[in-house]
Parts: structure tokens; C-alpha cells; sequence
């Protein structure tokens, strides 16, 4: 059960029962829809974005407590940062969920990340990393202007 | 069937033992298989007939006249008798070789729609179809001008037989309805869709995947027009399926993939074709595949229809009867008549959260929409999760699962 309590642990339960930011921005400068066609995950992210700042954030839509914490998490992590820091935080966290099941992540990168450290446990169960990931590949198509809808069955 | 334990004949356990697979373990707990409705286990029989072709007996057929070649001939064509034998068919002409129920159906679609259907034409399909039985009928519809038509279910994912049968009309070219229903378990009514598509003059097309393994079928007692399923869900390996036809429909259709095996005779003017089935048959078959399904024929004759059908009725029942008492737990697929499957969603967890969980208990049950994306939003639910038995399960698998959901809760509570 260690790793399952690894992966549920109360940080994610408490975001998934409560999540964060989920509601429709009036005004927004970016939006993108995200879709997991595999297990039906679908969220739907809103930015606005002031001189490069991600001045509010919010999401709806349906799935997974992995997809909906996540979600969450991401738009309390990144409210207030510049784009740039924003995507260099996704890096990081993409880095370590996509970590091989064995390989050490360093504490400083855990650290890096914050709360969102709290997803790593991920890495262990390899079907679910791209519940993890969807909200955040929203989010960069969102901030890169696709517009349009993005699939994880196109991105890593 | 009123029986309300497993008949004394019925051995599971000694079933049991004739697939290896049942005694591994997942994340060190015993394996507790219950996805029986995406693929079945593969017992040694089925395994024996794999290794035994490959090691004395792999040649192409149809082919040389060289000994291995007439022997691999041999047993390709003994397979497709047992398949004609095992599902009442008149002729072992009507028996033709897929790669499954999916290629079986595009065969249908392919071959009878292209050439049948015409613009204004109607093909009935069903409100509970797998996706493999809603976007071939698209594609040829598109093509033709021709238009999809669904029958609707109820709330317990029964279909509206009323409004099937107001349906109908000189229009209608083909009936292509799911015999038993992957992700709701519904048995569907199927000898009076037959009769009343009949009635209207229109051949029914049956996509049987998820019930030859699980009930007597007959399908000269069915009296369909077509029949489609797979080797896989049957005991038998991947790759192989079953198109059944009536003789005199499969002569008036087109020929689907081109290539060899399926030509009597080519000129660079004009190509014959060759007779049933082998015109339906293009290039070399996957031989060691439908040899395999021969031996899961044999192994399913040996264990008996009508017993396994009991058994998993009591294991339904059960089933059934423990879920129903998880708190919080609905069941998405209460007909009157069901298979042994039977899907649900649990209040506060996700299906895909309930699969992990439960994997790591050494259950496997699929979780998400069971490629039956109409059915979900039909049940306004993204998806469910499914147990699905077959003959190999027991009732200690039905109660690992609600030790499992148990779980769920306590993680979700």
C-alpha cells in the first residue's frame, strides 16, 4: 500500500475534493482545451495574461483525482508568475514524473517544485503520468496560442 | 436457465489450472482476472496448438505441394470446420477468416455496404454499439449518401423495441445490432430484431464478440445474415476472428481487400475471383492464429456451453447482488437479461483511481469508456468500471473485488 498512499496522499485527495481556481475566467487573454481520448479526462484551461504575468487562472471540466489535483495545483502554482517561469516550472515538473521508476530524483528538484512535489509519487504508476501532465499541456497550448485542443494521445 | 448453483459437472478449479496465467501474481497478490470483456486468458491447449504448428508443422497454404504445406492446409481448413461446427453454421463455406470482429464488420461494410447501399438508404444500428460497430457504418454511409440510424435504449439499457420496429422501412438495407453489449452486459433481444428486420425484407448483420464465449450460439437458430467476432475473447489468440455469412448473401457481395488467395485467375485485362470464403481472404492468413482458434473450439466443447453459461449466470447473480451492497456503488447496465459483466461508478472515486487501486490489490478490471462513447454520455457518466467473467472466475473473485472497492473508499471516504 506504500506507494498507493504515495500516489493518494491527502495533499492530492484535499485538491481533488476542493480544487482550486475551478471556475471560467471572464476576460482572458488564452484558453485551450485538453482531452485524455483514452480514459475520457477533459479540462479546460483559462489564462490571463498582463506584461507577460499569468494574472489569473482557472479550469473546468471532468476526471481523474491525478488529472484534477494536478490541474488545481497548477493554477495555484503558477497564478502570479511570468510565462517564462511558468513553463520552466512544467519543465521541471515534466521531468520528474517522466523520471524511470528506480532513477533518483535530486531533493533540490522536489524542492524546486514545491507542492507540486507532491505528484512525483506518479512516476511509480507509469499508466497514469499523463493524467498528471494533461492540465499543464493545456496550459502551454493555452500560453503558446494553439487555441485549439490538445490531446494526450500527441504529447508525452 | 433457473439453476441457482453451479451445475456438479462444473469444475473451476481444475478449469482453472488449465491456464497458466491464473497462477502469477500482480504487485504480489494473486491475479484476480476480471477484463474478460477486452481479451480472455489463453488456456494450454490453445498454447500447445501455437508452439506445436510452429515447431512441426509452418508452411503457407493454399500454396505448395510440398508435404508441410498440405499439412498447415490441413489444419488451417480442420479449424474453420470446428468454427463452422461450434456455431451451427450449414456450410463451411459461410465461415470466413478475419483478423477479428472489427475487421469483420469493416468486411461487411465494405463489401455489402459499398455495394448495396445508395443514397437515401438506411443502415439500423443500436444506441449500445462499440465503436467498431458505429464508424465503419459512418465511413460507408458518408461515401454512399446513405443514413445512420440508432435504436434507443431505456434507463436499464434495453433497447426500445417499438421504436426499432417503427424504424424500419423500405429504405432500411441492413440491421447491424450488438448481440450482447460490452460495457452494459445486455443481452439483446435478437431473434425478434431478426424477425421483424426480416419481415421488412433487411439482413441483420450480429456482432457476437462478446457472447460466443459466454452462451449457446447458433446462428442457423438466430437465422442472421451475418455474424462477426473474435479468437481472442474466445480462448484464442489475437489476430484471428470470424465472419459468418449466409452463402447466397456472401455470393452477392464485393470482394474486400485484393491480393493472393482471394483471385482464381489474374491478367493484367481482368481479374476472377475465387469461391467462397477464400474470396473474402487476401494474402496469407494468419495460419498458427486460427489453427489456435480451432483448439479454443475444442477446448470450449470440451467444458460445454450450456455449463459455462450457468456458471457465469451464478457468478452475475453474485455479483450483482455484493456490488449492489458497496455504499455509494451504481451499476450502469440493468437489463432484464445480462451477461456476466457489469459495470459501475462509485460515488467520490474515479474509475480510472478505482483501476489503479484495485490493480495494485492484483484485480484487473478495465476502467474508462469500453469504446462505447455514445453509451457514457446515454448515461451522462464519463465511465465506468467494469468487471467482466468468464468461466475460469469464482465467487472468492467477486469478493477480492469488493475487498478491493473496501479500498477504494477508505482512500475516497
Amino acid at each position: 500500500m506504500s506507494e498507493l498512499n504515495e500516489l493518494y496522499q491527502q495533499l492530492i485527495l484535499e485538491h481533488n475534493k476542493s480544487p482550486r481556481n475551478f471556475r471560467v475566467l471572464d476576460r482572458c487573454t488564452h484558453d485551450a482545451d485538453g482531452y485524455n481520448p483514452l480514459c475520457g479526462d477533459h479540462y479546460h484551461v483559462w489564462v490571463n495574461v498582463e506584461n507577460g504575468v499569468i494574472m489569473d487562472i482557472g479550469f473546468q471540466g471532468n476526471g481523474c483525482a491525478i488529472s484534477k489535483s494536478s490541474a488545481s495545483m497548477m493554477t495555484a502554482a503558477v497564478k502570479g508568475k511570468s510565462v517564462a517561469e511558468a513553463k520552466a516550472l512544467f519543465d521541471t515538473f515534466h521531468a520528474v514524473i517522466m523520471t524511470k521508476i528506480g532513477d533518483e530524483v535530486p531533493d533540490a528538484t522536489i524542492e524546486a517544485l514545491g507542492s507540486l512535489g507532491a505528484l512525483a509519487g506518479v512516476r511509480e504508476f507509469p499508466a497514469r503520468i499523463k493524467c498528471a501532465s494533461l492540465a499543464w499541456h493545456t496550459l502551454v497550448a493555452a500560453l503558446n496560442g494553439a487555441g485549439s485542443s490538445i490531446s494526450t494521445e500527441n504529447n508525452g | 436457465m433457473t439453476s441457482t448453483s453451479t451445475a456438479p459437472s462444473f469444475d473451476v478449479g481444475s478449469l482453472r489450472s488449465q491456464f497458466p496465467i491464473l497462477g502469477t501474481t500482480v504487485h504480489g497478490r494473486p491475479l484476480v482476472y476480471l477484463d474478460n470483456a477486452a481479451t480472455t486468458q489463453k488456456p494450454v491447449a490453445v498454447l500447445e496448438s501455437l508452439d506445436d504448428y510452429y515447431r512441426t508443422q509452418n508452411a503457407n497454404i493454399h500454396r505448395g505441394v510440398h508435404h508441410l504445406s498440405e499439412v498447415a492446409t490441413f489444419e488451417y481448413e480442420k479449424a474453420r470446420g470446428k468454427v463452422k461446427n461450434f456455431i451451427g453454421a450449414a456450410d463451411v463455406r459461410e465461415v470466413v477468416f478475419t483478423r477479428g470482429t472489427t475487421d469483420g464488420i469493416n468486411l461487411a461494410a465494405h463489401s455489402y455496404g459499398r455495394k448495396f447501399l445508395t443514397e437515401g438508404d438506411e443502415v439500423i444500428i443500436s444506441a449500445m454499439e462499440h465503436h467498431s460497430n458505429i464508424v465503419p457504418w459512418q465511413l460507408v454511409c458518408d461515401e454512399r449518401g446513405a443514413r445512420l440510424r440508432v435504436i434507443p435504449m431505456n434507463d436499464a439499457g434495453e433497447l426500445l423495441m417499438d421504436e426499432f420496429a417503427a424504424m424500419l422501412s423500405a429504405r432500411t438495407k441492413l440491421v447491424s445490432v450488438v448481440h450482447v453489449s460490452n460495457s452494459l452486459g445486455t443481452v439483446n433481444p435478437v431473434n425478434e430484431i431478426v424477425t421483424l428486420a426480416h419481415r421488412n425484407g433487411t439482413p441483420v448483420l450480429l456482432d457476437g464478440a462478446q457472447a460466443v464465449a459466454h452462451m449457446p450460439v447458433n446462428v442457423q437458430e438466430l437465422d442472421c445474415d451475418l455474424y462477426a467476432f473474435s479468437g481472442h475473447k474466445m480462448f484464442g489468440p489475437t489476430g484471428i476472428g470470424i465472419l459468418y455469412g449466409k452463402k447466397d448473401l456472401l455470393e452477392r457481395m464485393q470482394p474486400y481487400q485484393g491480393g493472393g488467395d482471394m483471385i482464381r485467375s489474374v491478367t493484367f485485362e481482368k481479374t476472377t475471383f475465387n469461391d467462397l470464403p477464400y474470396r473474402f481472404e487476401a494474402g496469407t492468413p494468419p495460419i498458427a492464429a486460427a489453427i489456435g482458434l480451432g483448439a479454443a473450439v475444442d477446448f470450449i466443447g470440451r467444458v460445454g456451453m450450456s455449463a459455462v453459461r450457468r456458471h457465469e449466470e451464478d457468478l452475475l447473480r453474485y455479483a450483482t447482488e455484493r456490488l449492489s451492497a458497496v455504499p455509494g456503488l451504481r451499476i450502469i447496465g440493468t437489463a432484464r437479461e445480462k451477461a456476466a459483466v457489469v459495470s459501475f461508478v462509485l460515488d467520490h472515486a474515479h474509475p480510472h483511481d478505482i483501476g489503479t487501486i484495485l490493480d495494485r490489490e492484483g484485480i484487473a478490471v478495465r476502467t474508462g469508456h469500453h469504446c462505447t462513447q455514445p453509451v457514457m454520455q446515454r448515461f451522462d457518466i464519463p465511465a465506468t468500471a467494469r468487471a467482466s467473467f468468464s468461466l475460469y472466475n469464482t465467487r472468492e473473485d467477486v469478493d477480492a473485488l469488493v475487498k478491493g472497492l473496501a479500498k477504494v473508499r477508505e482512500i475516497f471516504a
